[in-house]
């Protein structure tokens, strides 16, 4: 993904690295060295760091289309069934 | 070894995510809401075991998980898919690229990201087959950790990496799909 130019080698090899390592970078699943190298490849290459802003982007919208509200109908029966299981009726057919 | 008594105040706020996540599981609201307080209940019964100090919320996930596997999983008629078609990596961001500079002060990928509605989001996650689906929703939208989902899903750590390499790449797949099925992504093959 970098520019061609004399570096051209090292900078395919830490752009592939990185975008190998992409998602346990943002898992955050590498070990702190693993993490600084691609950190360090990130400050210098503009391709890689706009990649990384689009995946953890993307994953923030995953997460927050997935937050649904609890119906107020739930939490009730929720709290009845665990009330009920705390005293249970007195004739000792509850489940122990 | 965890009391009863304080069940209800350590547990009943992880209600939310774990609503949300079975909603995705089952597909309706109905057996969200069942799945949900059958989770609750088994929890509250085994509650004496839970180590008090380790992690509830992943505690509640196994049980819900479980639940939904053993429950829900044997109402369907079909097998359980286990191939999903791959594709390589960067698939959305390499494909959404056409757009970049499109509004001046914007990025590309908030422009694209903003294509998406929480509806896209839901049915692609949905669209997943089910043994991805957990994987990506565990990891991408309640943040647990490899190990914590390998805990959840009884399965290995590398196996909880493949599943959610293979499924989030799968998710992306399916999010450009919907993008152009409405005509707001352009068709970009390679």
């Amino acid at each position: 993904m970098a520019d061609v130019d004399e570096t051209v080698e090292d900078d395919t090899a830490g752009c592939r690295e990185a975008v190998e390592r992409l998602y346990f970078f943002l898992d955050g699943e590498l070990t702190v060295e693993r993490r600084a190298v691609i950190q360090h490849h990130l400050e210098a290459c503009s391709d890689c760091i706009e990649a990384y802003e689009f995946e953890a982007e993307l994953r923030l919208a995953i997460s927050r289309g997935c937050r649904e509200p609890v119906p107020e109908s739930l939490r009730a029966r929720v709290a009845q069934a665990l009330a009920s299981e705390s005293f249970p009726p007195a004739d000792g057919h509850h489940r122990a | 070894m965890a009391d009863q008594a304080t069940f209800s105040d350590s547990a009943m706020g992880f209600m939310p995510s774990l609503y949300s996540a079975a909603l995705r599981m089952t597909h309706n609201p109905a057996d969200a809401e069942d799945l949900v307080q059958e989770t609750y209940l088994k929890a509250y019964r085994a509650y004496g075991s839970f180590q008090e100090g380790t992690n509830l919320k992943a505690w509640l996930y196994k049980i819900l998980t479980n639940t939904f596997i053993n429950a829900y999983r044997s109402k369907k008629r079909r097998p359980e898919q286990t191939e999903i078609e791959d594709v390589e990596d960067l698939y959305l961001y390499r494909r959404l690229g056409g757009l970049e500079g499109a509004t001046a002060g914007r990025s590309a990928e908030d422009e694209v990201l903003d294509l998406f509605t929480e509806g896209d989001i839901k049915d692609a996650i949905e669209a997943l087959p089910e043994q991805f689906r957990l994987a990506v929703l565990l990891a991408d939208v309640e943040g647990f950790s490899y190990k914590e989902i390998a805990n959840i899903l009884d399965i290995p750590i590398g196996t909880v990496m493949s599943r959610l390499h293979r499924g989030r790449r799968a998710l992306q797949k399916t999010l450009y799909e919907f993008g152009r099925i409405r005509g707001l992504v352009g068709d970009r093959d390679g």
